[in-house]
């Protein structure tokens, strides 16, 4: 456990065997992955089994007119075929409803309305006869138009969801600021930029896709499920009211979990056939979704269409920023955002400036396409917000001829200004904009790289320098404004001490490679002086860990790393009677160092924490209670806000249009660090996804509404080729209201890399006339426009 | 109807019964009960399900199990010997892995790859486990673990051989 120079503003506290917050502690979960020993739901293999498989819709839009499974039936090993109206006789179990109060289809009745939906489901004795039973079962389709753009969608010449009473594919309308002073900002304002954006659709493709074992016990009338679950017990809660299950009858068990990102958040048709097939059944039904079912039916992320004005004055101080934007929802309004919140947090997006006035507007219509809007590693819409505010930033610097860095430094929230109330209503925490940017601006060697890119342009070569400064909200979130289906987005951890001095440590939230196990060792470590290695983290068993929301949106240290805190100080409080007690003193005289009280100014007088739990066991008070825990389900006072300052390089191939990303250095804030390993980590996987999007990811449909990247050899994930050796920086502003101290991490990197990366191909290309490229920015993109600007390799 | 395969992995012999259309990947995970390979899709795309065949690198879920009958084949569960690997040590060490999910194929693939190349450069490594896919880490940190291994397998190998036991 050394510590590197770059650690130098990371606070530690504890010693190396404690290995408290700041410690660059090895992962306490990595054994078991390096030595093939995870637990995925996948690896699980029950007596009995039987495998669940799915027939999907070839087309985007269609009438059902029958559906013949009598072949499928047929062959050996099959069991059932399950319809839409099978699930409706059971109940209506052929709809349910979205995370935002709108409903979905499980398995269609009437018609289909996105290619690759769900339409029945085949339960056999094996994986491979499943899928050959798939193959069986005739459909037969009357094709109706499919609407593929939500610009069309809204003339509503066909209607998505004629199911709904309104028969309009206009969902809802969302506005937040002030539109009066917004408009009177821009009235007054010498200098305008506007620009529409597209953030298309993508999706998250961890690398384990979704899957579910569902077990019933017939005779204890007991639901046992093991699911790719980011919420396992808001996915308990969710299962009981759609089944009437009792909650103390399911029990739902998230494994280990091969990425999530936000795409095992949603509940998916799926998972309710499975779990309907082993109720049907009686026996344990596995369903593992394949990566093209997992890109062309699972929830998607962004799809955000963006028209955007940004107002400064004559000196370039921007004034004011207004925003409409039409949000895609596909089939369903099954976006994963806290309920009082259709857009998200995306009102961040007056980002780090300081600004008079800001105005949102945000329409969502219906298409013939799969539901979603689902994270992609971003806490609610952020992403859309930040890349927009940074596009438009960046715009504005260079319509006044000013350098992007210098404009940003004259236009951000300064220090002395936090905690900052934006014209949007958050209550920015903490931040030292200018230091992350000067510190970027160091490490990159920002005035020689202008210099370099003024002698290329000369010749003619192309290279772009771009920048984003933005500012993150994450922790969902303070009770009275978050809640998901009505439950509050609090999070919770539970600790108790062993009599021997290790401990157990339970958390409502759901690791899928964020480390918790390590992580919040180190915070119960930090708290209470035991060592971090004598500590089990346990999550993700319904059955045993306290109740909580789950992870995504970063929130887990903001809400659950708060609680463990808050938990171990309970633990604490406890200790120094039990201390008192041993040493004869006033529980005023003791004081706490590291891992023991001892009387103040006799520091030879003093207990350890093991003796404290040993005590507590064998050796306590009179009329105290025996034992040593403590649980705490911990209620945000306000979110927190992350920020950073990214700069990247690029240069660009002529002759292919091919944006290479030469240099990429990332200075993050995220408050106190608990393990600045797990920090990078977090970083180096952010921005990777955060270069994706930019560059080579989208998920694209034809007019048809069929998907044209269901597959890894359309939907292009980063490789080793094309990811660049990030460099990180760090500056430490803690968080005033986070027991700890922490803000969060995972997504930043993911909300903040995009525009860094538009903004240098932009810059690139500026004095050709380029304002704005719609992202994935593609090797054909650009390459058009050299050709149009007569540019050739020489 | 079955066909029988017979075939070393991790150094022991195992014959079975399959049907001709089974995947390896699904013999090694299903039939075998060894599910530290992964499956992450179904174009030969993502790697997690890399093991090695008679010392090379390949794709399980590409291959049928009665492609491999009188092969030898080695999965993440034959890496630790006396000890772990020091590709096991070098990925725990870097940080080389989050979730976990692509790291038996990563360390399958950089396993066949050093004993090709035992001193790659930054460079070679990337290009190595180009045709794996990992969703978590950005690869920095895969890259270096491998680098950590390398450098670890040559000191091994440099010392004298009485003492190599002692270090294994
Ligand atoms: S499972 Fe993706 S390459 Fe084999
Ligand atoms: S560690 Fe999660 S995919 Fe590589």
């Amino acid at each position: 456990m050394s510590i590197t120079e770059s650690d130098k503003d990371v606070r530690i506290t504890t010693p190396a065997d404690v290995c408290g917050m700041g410690h660059r502690m090895k992962r306490k979960e990595d054994p078991r992955f390096i030595q093939g020993a995870g637990h995925y739901v996948d690896d699980i293999k029950l007596p009995g089994m039987l495998y669940l498989d799915i027939v999907r819709s070839p087309h985007a839009h269609a009438k059902i007119l029958n559906i013949d499974a009598s072949a499928a039936l047929a062959l050996p090993g099959v069991l059932a075929v399950i319809t839409g109206q099978d699930l409706k006789a059971a109940g209506n179990l052929h709809m349910m409803p979205t995370l935002m109060s709108d409903t979905q289809m499980v398995l269609p009745i009437e018609k289909v309305v996105y290619y690759a939906q769900e339409v029945c489901a085949v339960v056999a004795t094996s994986r491979y006869i499943a899928a050959d039973a798939v193959e069986l079962v005739k459909v037969d389709y009357e094709p109706l138009p499919a609407v593929v753009d939500p610009f069309q969608a809204l003339k509503d010449e066909v209607i998505v969801r004629e199911d709904k009473e309104k028969k309009s594919n206009h969902v809802w309308h969302w506005e937040t600021g002030n539109k009066d002073a917004t408009d009177e900002v821009f009235s007054r304002s010498s200098k305008v930029v506007k620009q529409k954006m597209h953030i298309p659709r993508i999706h998250v493709s961890s690398i384990e896709t979704c899957g579910m074992v569902a077990d019933w016990d017939k005779i204890n009338e007991h639901m046992t499920i093991y699911m790719t679950s980011q919420a396992p017990h808001a996915h308990r809660t969710v299962v009981s009211l759609v089944s009437g299950i009792p909650e103390h009858k399911i029990r739902v068990i998230s494994p280990d979990i091969g990425g999530g990102f936000g795409g095992k958040v949603p509940v998916y048709p799926g998972y309710v056939c499975t779990i309907v097939a082993s109720l049907v059944t009686g026996k344990p039904v596995k369903w593992i979704e394949d990566r093209s079912e997992n890109l062309q039916a699972d929830s998607f992320a962004r799809d955000y269409h963006i028209d955007a004005e940004l107002a400064a004055d004559a000196n370039g101080k921007i004034t004011g920023l207004r925003v409409k934007t039409l949000a895609d929802d596909g089939a369903a309004d099954a976006a994963a955002n806290p309920s009082k919140f259709p857009a998200g947090l995306y009102s961040i997006g007056t980002g780090s400036y300081d600004m008079e006035a800001a105005h949102f507007e945000v329409d969502a219509a219906y298409t013939t396409k799969p539901p979603g809007g689902v994270a992609y590693r971003c806490s609610f819409r952020v992403t859309e917000a930040v890349h927009m505010i940074e596009r438009m930033t960046d715009i504005m610097a260079h319509d006044l001829g000013q350098d992007p860095a210098e404009f940003r430094m004259k236009n951000f929230i300064k220090k002395e200004q936090f905690p900052y109330h934006s014209p949007t209503g958050w209550d920015y925490d903490s931040g030292d904009y200018h230091r992350a940017l000067r510190l970027a601006m160091d490490l990159i060697g920002y005035e020689d790289l202008r210099k370099e890119q003024a002698e290329k342009r000369q010749r003619g070569e192309l290279m772009g320098i771009g920048i984003s400064s933005f500012t993150e909200i994450v922790g969902a979130g303070p009770s009275k404004d978050f809640d998901i289906l009505g439950i509050k987005m609090f999070d919770s951890c539970e600790i108790r001490i062993h009599p021997t001095g290790s401990a157990i440590v339970r958390i409502g939230v759901q690791t899928q490679g964020q480390g918790h196990e390590t992580t919040f060792a180190q915070i119960v470590a930090e708290e209470l002086g035991l060592p971090a290695s004598a500590i089990t983290v346990e999550h993700g068993d319904t059955d045993t860990a306290p109740y909580g929301l789950g992870t995504y949106a970063s929130r887990s240290t903001p809400t659950a790393g708060a609680a463990a805190a808050v938990a171990a100080r309970k633990i604490r409080d406890k200790a120094r009677k039990i201390a008192a007690y041993l040493l004869e003193a006033n529980e005023e005289d003791l004081e706490w160092d590291v891992n023991k009280f001892m009387v103040k100014g006799s520091p030879t007088r003093a207990k350890t924490i093991q003796e404290i739990a040993f005590a507590a066991y064998t050796n306590f008070p009179q009329g105290m209670e025996a034992g040593m825990e403590a649980v705490n389900y911990y209620d945000p006072p306000n979110l927190t806000f992350p920020f950073g300052s990214y700069i990247c390089v690029v240069d660009i191939d002529k002759g292919t249009g091919e944006v290479k990303v030469r240099r990429f250095v990332a200075v993050d804030d995220c408050g106190n660090i608990i393990n600045p390993l797990i920090v990078e980590g977090q970083i180096h996987g952010g921005l990777t996804m955060g270069l994706a999007p930019a560059l080579f990811e989208e998920i694209v449909y034809d007019e048809n509404g069929q998907n044209l990247s269901g597959t890894f050899m359309d939907y292009l994930l980063p490789t080793s080729m094309e990811t660049p050796k990030w460099e990180l920086g760090k500056t430490v502003t803690p968080s005033p209201h986070h027991p700890i101290g922490a803000k969060g991490v995972g997504e930043s990197p993911t909300v903040g890399a995009p525009p860094a990366i538009a903004n240098a191909v932009v810059d690139a290309l500026w004095h050709l006339g380029v304002r704005h490229l719609e992202i994935p920015i593609t090797p054909p993109k650009i390459w058009k426009i050299l050709r149009d600007n007569g540019i050739d390799e020489d | 109807m079955g066909r029988t395969v017979k075939l070393t992995v991790n150094g022991q012999e195992v014959s079975r019964e399959v049907e001709p259309r089974l995947l390896l990947v699904h013999f090694i995970r299903e039939d075998l009960n060894l599910t530290g390979t992964h499956i992450g899709c179904d174009t030969t795309s993502c790697g997690a399900c890399t093991i090695n065949m008679d010392g090379k690198a390949v794709k399980s879920c590409t291959i049928f199990a009665v492609q491999a009958d009188g092969r030898s084949i080695e999965t993440i569960e034959g890496m630790a010997q006396n000890g772990l690997h020091p590709l096991q040590e070098g990925f725990w060490e870097k940080h080389g892995l989050q979730c976990g999910y692509c790291t038996p194929g990563m360390i399958m693939c950089a396993n066949a790859f050093l004993k090709e190349n035992p001193q790659p450069t930054e460079e070679e490594i990337r290009w190595a486990i180009s045709g794996n896919l990992c969703r978590c880490t950005g690869y920095v940190k895969i890259v270096e673990a491998i680098q950590y291994a390398a450098n670890k397998i040559q000191a091994q190998a440099a010392q004298p051989s009485e003492t190599k036991e002692v270090v294994a």
